[in-house]
């Protein structure tokens, strides 16, 4: 099953699998979401909607329906 | 001159680079025919001047917006007439990768380059550690900076640098062996150019940084919580705001009254010593209360940007935004526009001004033309006076106070309906550009006030030189139309009254009432009675209207004019308007006249100031023009509806 990063839970460590196409997929591609990228969702506003993801350095905020746009795989912490 | 761009990622501390450089000398214009403001200052050492262009914050060179289009535009095309002699390109330090994407795609453009890396102590706190030598291996062309801008440490080395930038330099050797920057419609070439380029910056960062702390998952810090994560989130929010409106209506009032006194004051002072005519009019009559008229809103300006900066500066305002986001979305607005809705509720023109941070335009441009239906401070002294006048001062179930509940509705139907015409603009407004939200949410840090009180300066430089031309053009305007009649219909009127046998006092009252009734603007008001009786509203009424064009709160004055008693009395002008009849004995002042015109006020755009900063704001008259239309109608239907209702 493919899983989307909007699907991430808080503190879960995961990795840019790709961007799949759309009007925004450079724009995610330029925030530093190029593919292996480790992410994890840092925190969600109230109604679970958006959600702040952190991209390596920095924090990144974004709507579920970009998040939905990223396919990520779970990185296995050893 | 020579030129040089400043260019960097958002949250880079851009805005503090480029004050440490240019100081006081800077200049806010323009990009040709954009809505981008284009921010310019002369940075002088060592007796050399060189200007420093500063452009919006970016991440790529291939624009997302209109804001980052502008960097395209300029960059693509070497004969521009913005096109720099050289790049000064800032980068967090502690967020290296993402923002070595834009440097490497300016250094393969064959640009002379100074690599700015800022901020980094506290990346050295976060643990990394930066190998300047090493770096520049993989950029041999370019020079290597080292600032803490907030503090001003390195600025001096930085600017020995410019100084010293050969910027002849040429042909070097590209990242991307003969790039050039692709097409704007081929964003699979695009994203094809930057996965080549982040291999080669990970490349570049695996030898010369080095990291103490490995990629980690911990929690979030208790503040981090409470301000994005739980429900307290929003009360937060709200005490903030309650602060803010706090520090506005109360510290404000008193330089607002000041400024308000000086005026009158001055205007009575030019008045008695220039010799008596039209010039002497013109100045204390219509050109001194129209500079009050700007002036006045400076102070609740300042203090709410100072506000606003604060917030902004501490990382906090990116927080609200993101947790406001899904509340405001169904709207068509943006978590973005909470800001300037809850500032318009002081005053439209700066809440109009602050939409800037929103980066979509149908989202921008919505807010824009929805601001001015939140009810102002300029509609209180109306609303007073139109409550007292028609409610009674009763209580209902007791405890609610019929007149407080009034203007609560007031208030109340001034948000309702900003959203409601937002959901209907939504549905309008076609655009192309896809509506996203993408934001960088900064690191809580303490402000830096120099930044703040630097942008204070401009915002109200622009806010009294461009509202204040067009506020004092019409106020002249409409004081020619109040002060002059056709033909001598006013001197004759004037002259029947000195012959009759009244009082001096009530002469002089008389006469003021007949040069208004008699004027232009008397004979408009009476043109248009025909047009507004559906509404409830004489003639008297539709002079006031009128004048209420240069600020809603003329309104009161105009109408103690009109009736003849003396401005500051209040209670003087209740009991005439109260006791004011119509052609068939019933008082004009009825319930229904009086709610009519309350809600006429909530939806009618009867404010230029802020007609001019729209057109400022969205760069054409079609926006103010559409603005003044849509809730013009709104306020006549509203307005017939109720009188039909009450009546």
């Amino acid at each position: 099953m493919i899983k989307t990063l909007d699907k991430g839970n808080i503190g879960e460590l995961l990795e840019v699998v790709q961007i799949f196409p759309s009007e925004i997929s450079s724009k995610l591609l330029e925030m530093g979401l190029y593919e292996g990228k480790k992410v994890f969702v840092r925190f969600k506003a109230p109604f679970g909607d958006p959600i702040a993801v952190q991209v390596g350095d920095y924090l990144l905020s974004m709507r579920k329906n970009e998040a939905r746009l990223i396919e990520v795989k779970a990185v296995k912490t050893t | 001159m020579k030129k040089f761009a400043l260019l960097g990622n958002p949250n880079t501390g851009k805005t503090s680079v480029f004050n440490r450089l240019t100081g006081l000398n800077q200049h806010v214009g323009n990009f040709p025919g954009v809505t981008v403001d284009k921010k310019t200052g002369i940075l002088k050492h060592e007796n050399q001047e060189i200007l420093i262009l500063d452009f919006p914050g970016t991440y790529s060179i291939y624009p997302h917006s209109a804001d980052e289009q502008v960097v395209y535009d300029v960059f693509s095309n070497s004969k521009n007439d913005d096109y720099p002699d050289a790049v000064l390109m800032l980068v967090d330090a502690s967020n290296l990768e993402r923002n070595l994407l834009l440097f490497s795609q300016i250094y393969d453009l064959n640009l002379p380059t100074i690599l700015i890396i800022n901020m980094s102590d506290i990346a050295r706190k976060k643990g990394f550690l930066i190998n300047i030598e090493e770096l520049n291996k993989y950029f041999p062309s370019t020079q290597i900076c080292e600032t803490n801008a907030r503090v001003g440490i390195g600025i001096p080395e930085l600017k020995d640098k410019i100084i010293a930038l050969d910027v002849s330099q040429e042909n070097k050797l590209k990242l991307i062996e003969n790039y050039k920057l692709i097409e704007l419609n081929e964003s699979e070439k695009q994203e094809d150019e930057i996965n080549l380029r982040f291999n080669f910056i990970q490349k570049v960062l695996s030898t010369s940084i080095r990291k103490n702390e490995a990629f980690s998952t911990n929690n979030i810090s208790w503040l981090e919580r409470l301000t994005t994560n739980s429900i307290f989130s929003y009360f937060i929010f709200a005490g903030i705001l309650l602060l803010m409106f706090q520090l506005i209506f109360s510290i404000a009032s008193l330089p607002m009254d000041l400024i308000d006194g000086a005026f009158v004051d001055l205007a009575n002072w030019t008045s008695s010593i220039l010799p008596k005519g039209v010039f002497s009019d013109l100045v204390s009559g219509g050109i001194i209360p129209g500079l009050g008229g700007v002036l006045v809103f400076l102070p609740q300006i300042l203090i709410l940007f100072f506000c606003l900066g604060i917030l902004e500066e501490t990382g906090y305002l990116a927080r609200a935004v993101f947790i406001m986001d899904k509340i405001m979305r169904p709207f068509g607005l943006n978590g973005k526009s909470v800001v300037p809705l809850i500032s318009s509720s002081a005053c439209a023109i700066p809440g109009i001004m602050a939409t800037r941070t929103i980066p979509n335009w149908k989202e921008r441009l919505i807010t824009i033309l929805v601001a001015p239906l939140m009810s102002c401070s300029a509609r209180i002294p109306v609303f007073t006076l139109l409550i007292a006048l028609v409610i009674p001062n009763k209580y209902v179930f007791g405890v609610f106070n019929l007149q407080g509940l009034t203007l609560f509705a007031m208030y109340f139907l001034g948000i309702a309906s900003a959203l409601l015409i937002s959901l209907i603009l939504k549905k309008l407004i076609k655009t192309r550009e896809k509506t996203y939200f993408l934001l960088e949410i900064p690191d809580f840090k303490a402000p830096r006030w120099a930044n703040i009180f630097i942008s204070l300066f401009e915002k109200a430089k622009v806010f009294v030189l461009e509202a204040g031309k067009v506020i004092l053009a019409i106020s002249i305007i409409l004081w020619a139309l109040a002060s002059y009649g056709p033909g001598d219909s006013i001197e004759k009127q004037v002259s029947k009254i000195q012959k009759s046998s009244l009082e001096n006092e009530v002469k002089e009252k008389k006469i003021a009432t007949a040069k208004l009734e008699y004027s232009y603007i008397g004979i408009m008001g009476k043109k248009i009675e025909p047009f507004i009786k559906p509404l409830g509203f004489d003639w008297k009424i539709g002079i006031s209207l009128i004048t209420s064009f240069a600020a809603r709160e003329v309104f009161v004055g105009s109408m103690a004019t009109i009736y003849s008693v003396h401005q500051e009395d209040n209670k003087g002008l209740l009991a005439t308007m109260r006791n004011e009849k119509n052609s068939i004995g019933k008082p004009v002042y009825s319930l229904a006249t009086g709610l009519s015109l309350m809600v006429f006020y909530v939806y009618a755009m009867q404010c230029m100031a802020t007609l001019a900063i729209v057109k400022r704001e969205t760069k054409s008259w079609k926006w103010p023009i559409i603005q003044v239309v849509y809730m013009g109608v709104l306020a006549y239907l509203a307005s017939f509806i109720v009188y039909q209702i009450f009546k």
